[in-house]
């Protein structure tokens, strides 16, 4: 257990690892993904109220799964960087930053582009909207932040804090929100919330959302990876792979 | 000598902090002079109708009351960071998580407490209707409180950074939402004639977590900075 | 008391830093035992601050090794925390005031040991960057731990001020404590000074 601890604390292991981890989880993952979006667009029956138009779920509903759980991913990291001063979990955490902000933009860009058949205009300051919103503002805070240190160990630090800050005040700010919402507006609008979904529109959907977490570790991984070379630039391990390779 | 106390090393870092407020009072001003102005955009912007102002009147006082705690807690420790008391206060054989307490009540005295007391002027310019003043001074004490509490978060991460002022924001903002929300929201509800009790219940809550989690935060984030 | 009795007031062990991706100094292992007076020497750049900020706990990233600190800690470095707009008096009482409770007669006898007599009740943005930097080393004849770590406390002094200095440093190693200094001049001193060498190669 310590030995797999202290390996994990070390750049070649580590990048070593997350390469022949790569090596199967990538081709895997474009295999779930393309199956995923190939049975949810022609071999699922259409809604019944929404048309076709509903099929862009299979792309929504993972991307805002997985970016809510990518910040809860980067929080644990920040907490471990913290706590046992791991460098290993501050590369994870700096390389899960981008990628949960750009998955949250992907489920918000989604999210307008069904907006406009469904309520018939793209933006709408509905609960869900406006909390991945203000996810993708914490997202960016915190790349952000990272971006201003220039001493980048301290950077990951700060980004730890914040981001520890950040899931403290995500189910406040998304209990708020969820209130705020049934405060100004008739629960009128909601097609998501009581109606039940049809099993053959549901495993399609299950395996998307595996789909991008793969996706998201493989993303997490190859950043990390970048990170680890970037920062390891000097030494030796780095040198002898930019030379002979692997 | 005698033993040093911590109740005396933190009223001494509070008199401090209010002291070293109090010998710059036109620093002490600006936040108030910033909420009368931005107020006062609001007319000129959504046009001077008293029905329409005092429709937004809640949500205006609230937005520029944050928007005002905000621009002030840049400066909490930037101060102290460049003189280097920073570093002694962190050396101190006291407790930071503490000492932080100090430098936040200072903040929320000089900023959240000053705006909220001027508050029911600013109210009445924009025809919020009277009986709802209370409830507006009550929800802008605790909800300052803890605007201080999570900008000086912001702040403590970003005092090492010469541009902190814009970064700031986007740190924080985000994490204003709920104070905002429920803190406009029990204003309207004083408008609505509705009971405030519930909000400022909540707002109180916030303010409890606030005190106990934010410092922590804090303390952490000085450390780094001083570290960087 | 006999030099290095006892337990280490502060053990450093293994010290690598690396700034910039230049290693400032490896391996550097050394023990501040009581009635020790070690100075530490470097061109500009050797990392003489940034070692005096590890070893005082400032710097907790970043490097490598081991800092064990067993005795509370006076830590004096480039920035004077002297605030403008409070007087001497108000700053030396803040700055002692997290390691003890003194009472006005002592500061004021603190401020006229280091030639502040007078000017205790200005604003200390009127003061020269020396009488600031005195306003700081006032605090060493109110400090009661044992390790001092001062960083270029001669800076902006006068030469009859690095005399008093140098002075309130020996009579405090001869008392038992312990003093850190970095410093690019000789040490007019009557005991013993332990050289610590930073440059390039590491440390000596």
């Amino acid at each position: 257990m310590w030995s797999f601890l202290h390996k994990l604390g070390s750049p070649p292991w580590l990048y070593a690892i997350s390469g022949s981890i790569l090596r199967w989880l990538l081709p895997l993952t474009l295999l779930a993904l393309a199956a995923g979006v190939v049975w949810g667009l022609l071999f699922t029956p259409p809604d019944f109220r929404q048309g076709n138009s509903y099929r862009i779920i299979y792309i929504h509903v993972p991307a805002a799964v997985v970016a809510l759980a990518g910040y809860y991913v980067m929080a644990t990291a920040g907490a471990i960087s913290l706590i046992w001063r791991m460098k290993m979990a501050d590369v994870a955490m700096k390389a899960a930053a981008p990628v949960g902000a750009a998955l949250t933009f992907a489920a918000l860009f989604t999210g307008a582009v069904w907006g406009k058949p469904t309520w018939g205009t793209y933006w709408v300051w509905d609960a869900r909207i406006t909390s991945m919103l203000l996810l993708l503002f914490l997202y960016l805070g915190v790349v952000v932040l990272y971006e201003a240190y220039e001493n980048k160990e301290a950077a990951g630090k700060a980004c730890a804090v914040l981001s520890l800050v950040g899931t403290v005040n995500i189910p406040i700010i998304y209990k708020s929100v969820d209130w705020w919402y049934s405060l100004h507006q008739p629960a009128s609008i909601k097609f998501t919330g009581d109606s039940t979904i049809d099993p053959s529109m549901l495993y399609p959907l299950l395996l998307m959302i595996c789909a991008f977490y793969a996706l998201f570790t493989c993303c997490l991984l190859l950043n990390m990876r970048a990170e680890l070379l970037q920062r390891e630039a000097r030494t030796g391990w780095v040198r002898k792979l930019a030379r002979g390779g692997e | 000598m005698s033993a040093p106390s911590t109740t005396r090393f933190c009223l001494r870092l509070l008199r401090r902090q209010l002291v070293l407020a109090v010998r710059r009072p036109a620093e002490m001003g600006n936040p108030l002079l910033f909420f009368a102005m931005v107020v006062a955009l609001f007319p000129l912007g959504l046009g001077p109708a008293p029905e329409a102002l005092a429709g937004f009147a809640p949500g205006v006082l609230w937005i520029v009351a944050l928007l005002a705690s905000l621009l002030t807690s840049d400066n909490v420790f930037r101060g102290d960071f460049d003189d280097g008391s920073l570093e002694q206060l962190l050396l101190a054989p006291q407790p930071l998580y503490l000492g932080v307490l100090a430098y936040i009540g200072a903040h929320w005295l000089v900023s959240g407490l000053l705006l909220s007391l001027v508050s029911p002027l600013f109210a009445l310019m924009l025809n919020l209707p009277a009986a709802a003043i209370p409830a507006l001074v009550c929800s802008l004490l605790l909800g300052s409180a803890v605007l201080s509490l999570v900008g000086c978060i912001g702040a403590s991460l970003t005092v090492g950074l010469r541009r902190g002022g814009m970064l700031i924001s986007l740190l924080v903002l985000p994490l204003y939402v709920p104070v905002l929300i429920f803190g406009s929201a029990a204003v309207q509800a004083a408008v609505d004639g509705l009971p405030v009790a519930p909000y400022l219940a909540i707002l109180g809550a916030m303010v409890s977590l606030g005190i106990a989690l934010a410092p922590l935060a804090v303390a952490a984030g000085l450390r780094i900075s001083i570290d960087a | 008391m006999p030099s290095g009795a006892g337990a280490p007031l502060l053990a450093a062990s293994d010290l690598c830093l690396v700034r910039g991706g230049r290693e400032l100094f490896r391996d550097l292992s050394f023990d501040i035992h009581r009635g020790q007076l070690w100075q530490v020497e470097g061109a500009n750049g050797a990392g003489k601050t940034s070692l005096m900020r590890i070893l005082a706990g400032l710097s907790r990233y970043g490097f490598d090794g081991r800092v064990q600190r067993r005795a509370p800690l006076l830590y004096l470095g480039h920035h004077s925390a002297v605030k403008g707009l409070l007087t001497p008096r108000e700053n030396l009482a803040w700055h002692v005031s997290g390691a003890g409770d003194w009472s006005d007669a002592d500061i004021d006898d603190a401020l006229a040991r280091v030639g502040l007599c007078g000017y205790e009740d200005v604003a200390s943005h009127t003061l020269s960057a020396g009488q600031h930097r005195r306003v700081n080393l006032a605090r060493l004849y109110l400090c009661r731990a044992p390790l001092w770590l001062l960083d270029e406390p001669f800076t902006a002094i006068d030469r009859g001020g690095v005399g008093e200095l140098e002075a309130v440093m020996t009579a405090h190693v001869a008392g038992g404590g312990a003093v850190v200094v970095t410093s690019h001049q000789a040490l007019q001193v009557d005991c013993e000074v332990r050289s610590l060498r930073l440059g390039a190669g590491g440390a000596q």
